[in-house]
């Protein structure tokens, strides 16, 4: 998809002031929030903890040896009988996947649902292609049909209510009218039902790859992702080379916090561990099994200050976490990844040029690096995002020399003291709440602009010091 | 545990880091500091020469300009055995940041090693450095307060548990928790100035949270307290935000016979 980043600002503010929307969000997160809590508490604070620091080095382990754990995923899956090919961008995995289809005479493909297929814009690929693909996880369906983007790395319709699936349902699908979610989830099983039994290919993204069996795993709660690997002929899965781990018990340890952080659940409802296709004595499964290894920029950030963003394990819980989040939603984000993961991962694929707000899009609080389940420190990350915005002149000329004449001001005794008293002047003197000029009206929309006080505590210290002798 | 290594300040005397929004929005916040400190019978000076900690600039991404206002708080510190300060990020600054900011510069880092461990927020400070968690103060009636902490002070600093501690330790107070306490206010520095609208949409729910409660609130950081008030007070409202000091410091001249 397009990247719309660099308009950040003005697609927050059209949020902003939509209700329905914000009511939505709020009530989502707040319960995808309020439910890992839970699922962490349940397992008592401290062992929660414990799950994240465990899963947090399992991640850091694989960053430091990820080269050779890929070569051992590719050996291990390969003697087990699955496909690997490597892709070094979008245009390159489209090609591949459009490849195999071609190959196997795939007409229609199902898909599970998958960030990083919308990362690399393969459903376009496949339409233009002539290709018929449906997505069957629920809310990716919904968004097909409405052609929308996900707004939420796990839960991709969350901005969405009730009514709105049930007005489009009616209209796209010819759905009789019903107020029941269980309806109207029922219906939408039926159409996706057939699809499943007709298709040729099933695509599917894989939240874990376990280097030292080679197996791939699919963590999901609906149940499409059995369907998509195995009932079709063909299943090809796209991963990006961060979701490699080292060992089945790294996965035990990553695939709870991952539920625990996502969803507040224990565990997945389905989780698939996929070691090849179907053999002899199995009685359904594909006939091949194709794993697309996908960089797409990964490889770069790995060699940067940011590799620490490749521990993501996509759980969306710094969305639920976020306050900024909270009041938007994910589409004002601008591309695949939103919140505050996404305003790390955005401009580091797509360039820093091209989502220059994102670093600002966060008032630094932390709730972000708390609820993470591998303790990725992103406000760290978005504190060095926004020095590179002004190392590298991205940054924008009147906040350039408002810093600049701040700094004059600060690190001199006399021209902070006389800064003092000149702001205690003028904000005596004059309506400063209405005369405020850019980018400071913004800020006297919300609040009072503060009174300067008259006296500054220096001046008060030297009467105290007076008057104590 | 934030505090880890730092040393014990018990007998060493104390400069106050009042921080440039302190000192020019709230000096009296100040004042109340150093009335408490004194009372706990501590030596208190202020170094003439202190600004700002960088924190601006540096959340802005200004890190050469912070650097350089970071090496003015490096000097005007550089005798001082134990710093305090009434407010929690700024501390965070000092001891997390400081370290990042000067770690390919051989001259300064002694002095930021040396700073980061003497450099307290203010009620951590009295509870977790002095090991005192009762101030012996009274009210003359039952009372509730709730805090509003800031992000700083919840993830960054002991405050947390400090600012709770003391107040459950006076006669006659109850503490009560508000609604979403652990949400940013919306303030961030820079954020609150390029993403206004944003800001004002997270500030709106706080102020919401705390018009709701019917306890009064206490806050332990002047930057959240400046963006609250603000808002409080463009809403017309009489409720403010009362920083912890101010309010014990008050307290403690209303019940001095009882001490």
């Amino acid at each position: 998809m397009k990247i719309q980043s660099n308009h950040f600002g003005q697609e927050a503010a059209i949020n902003l002031k939509d209700e329905a929307l914000a009511f939505a969000v709020k009530k989502a997160t707040r319960k995808a929030f309020d439910g890992r809590l839970q699922a962490m508490a349940e397992i008592s604070t401290e062992h929660g903890e414990q799950i994240r620091m465990q899963a947090a080095s399992a991640k850091r382990r694989v960053l430091e040896n990820l080269p050779a754990l890929l070569e051992l995923a590719e050996q291990r899956m390969t003697e087990n009988g699955m496909q690997v090919l490597w892709a070094k961008d979008e245009s390159e995995a489209c090609e591949l996947v459009l490849e195999i289809a071609k190959d196997h005479q795939a007409g229609q493909i199902v898909k599970g649902k998958s960030m990083l297929t919308e990362e690399i814009g393969l459903n376009d690929a496949l339409q233009k292609a002539g290709v018929s693909v449906l997505e069957t996880d629920l809310g990716e369906y919904i968004l097909q049909l409405n052609h929308e983007y996900p707004s939420h790395i796990v839960t991709p319709v969350l901005h969405k209510t009730k009514e709105s699936i049930r007005d489009l349902f009616i209209k796209e699908t010819g759905m009789p009218f019903t107020n029941d979610a269980g309806q109207i989830a029922g219906h939408a099983r039926k159409l996706l039902r057939n699809a499943f039994l007709t298709a040729d290919m099933g695509i599917t993204g894989g939240n874990f790859i376990v280097a030292e069996t080679g197996t791939l795993c699919l963590a999901t709660n609906e149940g499409n992702g059995r369907m998509v690997t195995s009932l079709p002929r063909i299943h090809v899965a796209l991963v990006g080379i961060e979701k490699i781990v080292a060992t089945m018990e790294d996965f035990a340890t990553l695939t709870q916090a991952l539920s625990r952080s996502a969803t507040g659940q224990k565990i997945t409802v389905y989780t698939n561990m996929i070691n090849g296709p179907r053999r002899p004595e199995d009685q359904d499964g594909p006939e091949k099994v194709f794993v697309i290894f996908v960089d797409n920029g990964r490889s770069k950030i790995y060699a940067s200050k940011y590799a620490e963003a490749l521990a993501c394990i996509r759980c969306g819980a710094c969305l639920n976490a976020c306050p900024v989040y909270h009041q938007i939603g994910g589409h004002p984000y601008g591309w695949v990844y939103p919140g505050p993961i996404g305003s790390i991962i955005t401009p580091l694929m797509k360039g820093l040029e091209n989502a220059s707000p994102l670093p600002y899009a966060s008032s630094l609080c932390g709730a972000c690096k708390v609820a993470c389940p591998v303790d990725i420190d992103i406000p760290r990350m978005l504190l060095e995002l926004r020095n590179d915005l002004v190392e590298t002149k991205l940054s924008a000329p009147m906040m350039n020399f408002m810093m600049k004449a701040w700094m004059i001001v600060m690190a001199s005794k006399l021209g902070y003291s006389l800064s003092g008293k000149a702001a205690a002047w003028f904000t005596n003197l004059f309506p400063i709440q209405k005369i405020l000029p850019p980018p400071f009206n913004g800020w006297a929309k919300y609040r009072q602009f503060p009174q300067f006080s008259n006296r500054s505590f220096h001046s008060m210290w030297k009467e105290k010091a007076k008057k104590d002798g | 545990m934030h505090l880890s290594e730092h040393e014990s300040p018990k007998g060493k005397k104390v400069s106050l880091f009042i921080t440039c929004m302190g000192d020019m929005l709230y000096p009296e916040t100040g004042m109340s500091v150093v009335e408490i400190l004194e009372h706990l019978d501590m030596e208190v000076d202020f170094p003439a020469e202190q600004t700002c900690c960088g924190q601006p600039a540096y959340n802005a991404g200004y890190w050469k300009e912070a650097k350089k206002v970071a090496e003015t708080f490096l000097d005007a510190f550089e005798e001082s055995s134990v710093i305090v300060t009434p407010s929690g990020s700024c501390a965070a600054m000092v001891r997390e940041i400081y370290p990042k900011l000067f770690k390919d510069d051989p001259k300064n880092l002694p002095r930021v090693e040396r700073i980061k461990r003497i450099t307290w927020e203010f009620t951590e400070f009295i509870v977790e450095g002095l090991g005192i968690e009762n101030l012996n103060l009274r009210l003359p009636k039952h009372t509730v307060f709730a805090f509003h902490d800031s992000c700083h002070s919840l993830r960054h600093t002991e405050s947390k548990s400090a600012s709770r501690t003391l107040m459950a330790n006076i006669e006659n107070a109850e503490v009560v928790e508000l609604e979403s306490a652990e949400t940013c206010c919306g303030f961030g520095g820079v954020f609150s100035v390029k993403m206004a609208d944003l800001s004002g949409a997270m500030l709106k729910d706080k102020l919401d949270s705390i018009l709701a409660c019917p306890a009064k609130v206490l806050c332990g950081d002047i930057s959240c307290m400046a963006h609250i008030n603000g808002g409080l007070a463009l809403r017309n409202s009489d409720v403010r935000m009362q920083h912890l000091a101010d309010f014990l410091a008050g307290s403690l001249k209303n019940n001095e016979n009882s001490i």
